[in-house]
């Protein structure tokens, strides 16, 4: 009798907190869906803002975002799996790379603010990038590294060593090896991770507040060497500045629900890629 | 012993160590070309771990010592100026648990002869075909050589590992316990295939299985705790040992 009863209030607990999560997760959806659609439109989409920012679109913003998490992507990818390869495959156990690995893991708890001033210090000023998409993307490339390199670190242990030995067995080398059948398997974990980092990276506004973000800007950038306005850094700004409260807030809370569909977006693409890799790997 | 026999490996003085613990002791064995060699011996007596000196795999694994000699044909194949992928193209090894790589069938196969650089499209279709052939798989797998090997029953993967192996034209082949995750039924069909292939390739298979060793392999050596205690012919092996634990370990009184 005793032991139903636990079961029930276990049970209950579980289920419970799982609906208060839930609950969360339609509350933001709603709030901003309700609050934002009304200034969806086309134009909206396409345009630039004007007068004030009270007027015109967004598009600059969206355009910014797109390029800087793509950037940031492009260099934190192939970084990150390298770096994982090594950690996993080649080196060797000991005191100094086990002092990495830890490093790495510490440095995903890093605020994100303080890659913010890394950036300005470093790209923005050290190496003379300024206030840019090169800037801004490399700080937020150093910000998900740590997600892309444990995720993909995982990935790879997750390959049965069985796979390794099949392969080394039939005269491969351990490049080889890793090439074409460790990597091949760990893909869809690496993927998952890069999912993560993408809706990380594009809603991140510290490390782009110093290093790439504008406030506002007539056109779209040309090069990688000028400043874009970004969708989070915009919600920030037309929330915090100007003199038009109440306009700005209504087109903040379209810029959020963009930021949230070009999240869900990208995810969506992701998760289907590594679906079809996952169906094909595991028959 | 067969006089006029040739010997394919030759073992000597080999011990070997996984860290400080010693898990070959002195083991010198020599194994007959075109013949089954069958390894029998209780869990943990080093019959793995002996098997995967032969194609050097044991380097993988960190912090290990190894002493001794190992001939294939009559190069010293532990040399550390030997290349271990050559080596291991030349003895091709079948694991306990069917390993398919997470590719096609066709893929499966001609992974071999691609890491080995060979880049003809039709060689190597022609050489997967036969490999397959061999593994006795062509027929259940002919049609579909393009799904994925995982979609496979454990003895067809089993011997698509199998037919893997032969792809690369091995002269010797090591079983490490490969019927030990499969039914009796696969377990006879992979028998079958061993006895057959006997004709082309020197085979060392290790099993736990008493009878599966009696009824497939020409000689059997029994090792207990890192030690060879005894090899012969396995006729008079299993009717006849000469020592006395290899008489308690077939007759079932330990292991």
């Amino acid at each position: 009798m005793k032991k139903d009863i636990t079961q029930k209030i276990g049970f209950g607990f579980v289920s419970l907190c799982m609906f208060i999560t839930i609950f969360f997760l339609f509350a933001i959806i709603y709030f901003i869906s309700t609050r934002g659609i009304k200034v969806i439109s086309w134009e909206f989409l396409t345009q630039a803002p004007r007068n004030a920012m009270t007027q015109g679109g967004v598009a600059p913003a969206i355009v910014g975002t797109f390029y800087l998490t793509l950037c940031a992507i492009l260099f934190a990818f192939p970084l990150g799996i390298a770096c994982a390869i090594y950690l996993c495959e080649y080196s060797p156990k000991n005191y100094v790379v086990n002092l990495i690995r830890v490093s790495i893991n510490n440095l995903a708890g890093v605020p994100s603010v303080v890659f913010g001033l890394f950036g300005l210090t470093v790209f923005v000023k050290f190496f003379g990038f300024g206030v840019s998409i090169l800037s801004g993307s490399l700080s937020l490339g150093i910000l998900i590294l740590p997600i892309i390199i444990s995720a993909a670190q995982e990935a790879l242990l997750a390959v049965p060593q069985s796979l390794r030995e099949a392969s080394v067995a039939l005269g491969a080398t351990k490049w080889q090896t890793i090439k074409k059948i460790v990597f091949p398997a760990a893909l869809p974990g690496i993927l998952t991770g890069v999912i993560l980092s993408i809706g990380r990276v594009a809603g991140e506004t510290a490390p782009i507040l110093f290093t790439a973000a504008a406030f506002y800007l007539r056109g779209y950038p040309k090069s990688i060497f000028q400043e874009v306005m970004a969708l989070p850094y915009h919600i920030y700004a037309l929330m915090t500045e100007g003199t038009h409260p109440k306009e700005q807030s209504a087109i903040a809370y379209g810029c959020c629900l963009i930021l949230l569909f070009l999240v869900l977006l990208v995810s969506g693409i992701a998760i289907f890629i590594r679906q079809r890799q996952r169906s094909y790997y595991h028959g | 012993m067969d006089e006029n026999a040739i010997i394919k490996i030759k073992a000597q003085n080999i011990n070997f160590f996984y860290g400080r613990q010693q898990a070959l002791k002195n083991i010198n064995l020599d194994i007959l070309a075109n013949n089954v060699t069958a390894i029998i011996g209780p869990s943990g007596c080093g019959k793995s771990t002996f098997i995967r000196l032969l194609n050097r795999m044991n380097e993988l694994v960190p912090n290990t010592t190894l002493s001794g000699q190992i001939y294939l044909d009559c190069c010293n194949i532990i040399n550390s100026s030997v290349d271990p992928a050559e080596v291991r193209r030349r003895v091709g090894m079948v694991f306990q648990k069917p390993n398919p790589f997470p590719k096609s069938i066709f893929d499966n196969i001609s992974y071999g002869l691609q890491v080995n650089g060979i880049k003809n499209k039709e060689f190597i279709e022609e050489r997967v075909t036969e490999s397959l052939k061999k593994a006795a798989l062509w027929d259940e797998v002919k049609s579909r050589l393009n799904e994925s090997a995982l979609k496979l029953s454990g003895g067809q993967q089993q011997r698509l590992c199998i037919a893997r192996c032969l792809a690369i034209k091995p002269e010797v082949l090591l079983f490490d316990e490969p019927c030990a995750s499969l039914d009796p039924i696969s377990t006879a069909k992979i028998e079958e295939l061993i006895t057959d292939l006997k004709k082309e390739y020197t085979t060392v298979i290790v099993t736990h299985n008493m009878q599966q060793a009696a009824r497939i392999s020409d000689k059997t050596a029994f090792f207990l705790l890192g030690e060879l205690i005894e090899v012969g012919d396995t006729h008079r092996l299993f009717t006849a040992p000469k020592d006395k634990k290899t008489e308690a370990y077939i007759t079932g009184r330990f292991g």
